[in-house]
Parts: C-alpha cells; sequence; structure tokens
C-alpha cells in the first residue's frame, strides 16, 4: 500500500519535472511545477516528516509559486515571443535518459544503493525538534539569516520606489 | 481493519457536513439579505406545497445550473479553463480533515478522535492547503482569455498572499497561549477557566489576535468587503465571467465551503471549538444522564412550540389557492412527530442505567451540538458582514493588510510573549 503510494508520487514529481522543463509556455512550467512540488511534500509527509511536508506546501507551493505565476501572468508573453529550445526533443530526451542512468549506475557502484527501509526517529521531523534546532543549536545562523532576507527587502523596497 | 473503517466513517461524516452546510448558507444568504434589506425573500419554489422558508430554492437552483449548458468560449484555453472549477473547492475540502468536532469518544478501551487526522501540523496544515487555495482562481481567471477576468485572477493572487501573512501571524499568539498547533490540544486548553469564571476561550486571552483572524480570514475567503477579485461594479464578474451552469457552480462551492473552514477555525481557535462552557469532557461524561435528559426535554419543547406556531401560520388559509395553503398543516405535522420522537425516547430512557459508551456518546453528541451552533453562528456573521459593508477599494485593501495587520499581528506576538514571561516570573 505505501509502496504504490510512494511510487504514483516518485511518478508524479518526476514527470512535474520533466514537463517543466520542456514546456514551452512559462505557466505551464510553472503549474508543472507545482505538481512536482507538491508531490515531493507527499513523500516528506510519507517520511513522517509533516511539519516538512506543511512547510513545503505553504512556503513553496502556496506562496513563491504564487508570486512567480503572478509575474508570468503580469508579463503575459505573446507566442511570438517564446524562443525554441535550444535543444531538441529527441535529443534533449537521450541526454536526460543517458544522465539517468550514468547517475544511477555511478551511486550503485561508488557508493551501493540505500537500504530501502531506514528506521527514523518517530519525533524527526516534526515542530518541537525542528524549533529546537532552529531556536536553540542554531540561533546565530537563524537571526543572521533572517537579518539578511530583512536587508534584501529594504534593498528592494529602495530600488523599486523613486521617492521614498 | 476497524479503524480503517472508522477513518473512512470520520472522512465521509466531515465531507458530508461541509458540503451539506453550502445549502445551508445560501439559504442563510438569501434571507439574510432579505431581512437585512427589510424584503421577503425566496418564498416560491415549492415542494408539495412545502417551503420551508425559501430553502426549497435550493433544489430549484441546482436543477437549473445542472441543466445549463456548460458552455467553453472558443478563445479560452481549454484544459486549464475546465480543471480551474474543480481545484478551489477540492483544495479547501481537503483542509477539514484536522477540524475537530468533539472531544475524544472513550470508553472500555477505545480512544477515537474526532477529527479526520490528528496530524502533528495541526493549524499549520489549514494555513498550507488553504494557500493553494488561490490557484483555482488565478487559473480560471488566466485561462479565461480576457482582460477583466485577468485582472480578477491577478487581483486575487496578490490579496491572498498580501493577507495570508497576518492570517498566519495573528494565532502564534494562541500557538505561544494554549502550547501547541494541534487544533484538539488548543480546544482542550479553552476549558480551562480564566480568573475563575470566564472560560479560557481565545477571545478572552488574545483579543487582538481575534480581529486580525477575523478580518485576515474574510479577505482568504474573497468575501465582502474584500471581494474585489469578482469586484462587479469594476471587472464584470472578475475570474468567473466566462463559466456557465456547473462549473460557476463550483465556484461557488468553493467559497462557501471556504466560509464554513473559516467559520469552523474562528470557532475552533477563538471560541472554544466543540467546549460547552463551563462543562469540560469528564464533567459532561460524569454528568451524561442529566444531559441527555435536557437535550431530549428541549427537544421535546421546541418541536412543541414549533408545531403549535406553525398551526398559528395556517390562518392565511385561502391565500394562495393551492398546495401551499397546507403548508402550515404539514410542518406541524412534522413538528408533533418530532415532539413525540423526543417525548418516547424521554419516556423509554426515564431511570435507566446508561452504558459506558452510551455515556460517552451524549457527552460527545452534546460537544458536536455546541460545535455546530458556534459553526453556524460565524457562518451567519459573515453573510451579515457582506450586507452591511461597502467593498473596499484595491489600494485600501493592500494598505490595510500591509501597513495595519501586519505590524498589528508582530505588536500582538511581541505583547504575548512579554505577558507570558512576566506570568511565569510571577509564579515561580
Amino acid at each position: 500500500m505505501e509502496l504504490i503510494v510512494f511510487y504514483i508520487l516518485a511518478a508524479l514529481a518526476v514527470t512535474g519535472a520533466v514537463v517543466m522543463v520542456t514546456r514551452r509556455n512559462p505557466l505551464n512550467g510553472a503549474f508543472a511545477l507545482i505538481l512536482s512540488l507538491v508531490s515531493v511534500a507527499g513523500l516528506f509527509a510519507m517520511l513522517h516528516a509533516e511539519f516538512l511536508f506543511i512547510l513545503q506546501i505553504l512556503l513553496y507551493a502556496g506562496a513563491i509559486m504564487v508570486l512567480i505565476i503572478f509575474t508570468i501572468m503580469l508579463l503575459n508573453l505573446s507566442k511570438e515571443e517564446l524562443r525554441e529550445p535550444p535543444v531538441g526533443r529527441i535529443r534533449g530526451l537521450i541526454i536526460l535518459v543517458a544522465s539517468l542512468v550514468g547517475l544511477l549506475g555511478f551511486i550503485r557502484v561508488f557508493r551501493g544503493l540505500p537500504a530501502l527501509q531506514a528506521e527514523v526517529d518517530p519525533a524527526f521531523g516534526n515542530i518541537e525538534p525542528v524549533g529546537e534546532l532552529m531556536l536553540g543549536n542554531y540561533l546565530y545562523p537563524f537571526e543572521i539569516i533572517s537579518v539578511l532576507l530583512l536587508v534584501a527587502v529594504v534593498g528592494v523596497v529602495l530600488l523599486a520606489k523613486k521617492v521614498i | 481493519m476497524e479503524l480503517h473503517l472508522i477513518g473512512l466513517g470520520k472522512a465521509v461524516f466531515i465531507w458530508g457536513l461541509s458540503l451539506t452546510m453550502i445549502p445551508v448558507l445560501i439559504w442563510f444568504e438569501r434571507k439574510g439579505s432579505a431581512f437585512i434589506q427589510d424584503r421577503v425573500g425566496p418564498n416560491r419554489a415549492a415542494v408539495l406545497g412545502v417551503r420551508l422558508g425559501g430553502f426549497i430554492h435550493n433544489i430549484a437552483d441546482v436543477v437549473k445550473l445542472v441543466m445549463k449548458e456548460m458552455l467553453v468560449p472558443s478563445h479560452v484555453n481549454r484544459w486549464y479553463f475546465v480543471i480551474a472549477p474543480f481545484l478551489g473547492i477540492t483544495v479547501v475540502l481537503f483542509a477539514f480533515s484536522v477540524i475537530p468536532w468533539a472531544d475524544n469518544l472513550r470508553f472500555s478501551d477505545w480512544n477515537i478522535p474526532m477529527q479526520v487526522s490528528t496530524l502533528n501540523g495541526g493549524v499549520l496544515f489549514i494555513l498550507a492547503i488553504t494557500s493553494l487555495n488561490v490557484y483555482g482562481i488565478v487559473l480560471a481567471g488566466w485561462s479565461s482569455n480576457n482582460k477583466y477576468s485577468l485582472l480578477g485572477g491577478l487581483r486575487s493572487a496578490a490579496q491572498m498572499v498580501s493577507y495570508e501573512i497576518p492570517l498566519g501571524l495573528s494565532i502564534v499568539g494562541i500557538f505561544m497561549v494554549y502550547g501547541s498547533v494541534q487544533l484538539n490540544e488548543i480546544v482542550r486548553g479553552q476549558g480551562e477557566l480564566l480568573f475563575g469564571f470566564l472560560p479560557r476561550w481565545g477571545i478572552f486571552v488574545q483579543p487582538l489576535g481575534l480581529i486580525l483572524f477575523m478580518v485576515a480570514a474574510f479577505a482568504e475567503t474573497n468575501r465582502n468587503p474584500f471581494d474585489v477579485p469578482e469586484g462587479e461594479s469594476e471587472i464584470v464578474a472578475g475570474y468567473h465571467t466566462e463559466y456557465s451552469g456547473v462549473r460557476f457552480a463550483l465556484f461557488y462551492m468553493g467559497e462557501y465551503v471556504a466560509i464554513v473552514l473559516a467559520s469552523a477555525m474562528i470557532a475552533t481557535l477563538f471560541f472554544g471549538g466543540w467546549q460547552v462552557p463551563y462543562f469540560p469532557t469528564e464533567k459532561l461524561v460524569a454528568h451524561a444522564p442529566v444531559v441527555l435528559k435536557i437535550l431530549l426535554g428541549a427537544g421535546t419543547v421546541v418541536s412543541l412550540v414549533a408545531g403549535l406556531l406553525c398551526l398559528g401560520y395556517d390562518k392565511r388559509l385561502g391565500h394562495w389557492g393551492d398546495l401551499r395553503d397546507q403548508e402550515g398543516k404539514i410542518l406541524a405535522v412534522v413538528a408533533f412527530v418530532a415532539c413525540a420522537a423526543h417525548l418516547a425516547g424521554l419516556v423509554f430512557l426515564w431511570g435507566k442505567e446508561l452504558p459506558a459508551w452510551g455515556l460517552a456518546t451524549v457527552a460527545t453528541a452534546a460537544q458536536f451540538g455546541a460545535f455546530i451552533g458556534k459553526l453556524l453562528f460565524f457562518c451567519w456573521f459573515f453573510i451579515w458582514v457582506r450586507w452591511s459593508l461597502p467593498r473596499f477599494r484595491y489600494d485600501q485593501l493592500m494598505r490595510l493588510g500591509w501597513k495595519s495587520l501586519i505590524p498589528l499581528a508582530f505588536a500582538n506576538i511581541f505583547f504575548t510573549g512579554v505577558v507570558l514571561v512576566l506570568i511565569d516570573r510571577f509564579r515561580s
């Protein structure tokens, strides 16, 4: 049962990713990316990392992608503005399959495939451990990153606004 | 196996409940707007003369919408156009899976949580799922391929992203006070008493949080005074201009289910959820026989009064000249049958010892009743606001979100933290 759900989610995630890079219309690509992100979130949920699952949907699928789609819709590109892909479809497919097989072979030869079922602490990826890590062990990096983000936000406002 | 069956039953139950609320809300909207504007409201559609105060209009609505042609204009992006209406309602129905409608049902060695999923994330799951809600509207606006629909979709995207921030921040105070993000834990925390007489509800410990959450929830559900995505005075009907028939109905169903969800969240986070005020679960279970008698007695009295009122309604006999004249009598018969059933139950159960599962079920039923009562009140509140307030201008809406709600939410979090630390110091 779990294996079936896993394969469905994994297939959806990979399909979404492939469709995202092959579509010419950016909006199709954006929605394929959403499909991929939501499927990865489902994989997180299957690993009992419920907090990561929620954050993945809330931040990536729910907030960031909405902004990206907002931008794409504002640009409202016409068909003539979209460029032909640099690599043809068949050649792209060959490169994709070859690199995938090569990567798997590389892992198989040098590292060995990981065990199918790994033991995970039941509290792994829940809110409490994540919170303790972020506001305990990694307090300073966390705070510095938030200051960095704040600087970025202020900088964008400065750049975008002519009169303050 | 039994656990799977119970889980399936709970999922079907909450799904049915949230969908059943749609006709109730439409009826609220029609009759409520009529009441506020001093009109009569819908009173024509009837089944065998029974109109139920306009409630039967819902059936007429459904028949009309199903019979209508589902037009797909030639200039739209067909695939997205067809899929968009389904996204909205599907996504919102997902979010109901973590809403608790009663305390855990405990008897012998059973302990069944009365929510579909006891997810560790709790409220955050609802926030995450509702943040996907915008895609239905955005897709509909974009795929319709006309300027007004696109503007509606754009407005909706900007509004949803902006108001998600105060929506999330306003309940951080609740998490801090009750020390959990799981809805069931938060509701349990609200069963205690504040200063010995006040229920420790969210409204009393987080009044500012409640206001912020309500405003943001109105914006998230695209309801008046924040329904600029479909502002008909500016952009025709916004994102659903090109839709007709059942696809159009799906947008409305999605909006009403979103209202039910928002009401359930307001009731759960700030008004004690399934808590019956002053009666925590243990007390309810201990006094279950009395509670049962009160419930059955109240049912008897209410249905008796309702039946008598329906008989009195009969005074316009002969006014219509058809089956509708008999409506009062038909409804009175139904009410009297309900009264007799309650009375029979009361007589039958008087002085009988209830088994353990019976006691637990009575307590659960009482809590479910309290939850539904609060839920219905806030559903009505949404309609009340819609017919009382004018719509915001778009720039006003953005200014309110970014310049008022977000700073206030931050101030609320800071203030809550300071007070919690002070209380902690004071106690130790």
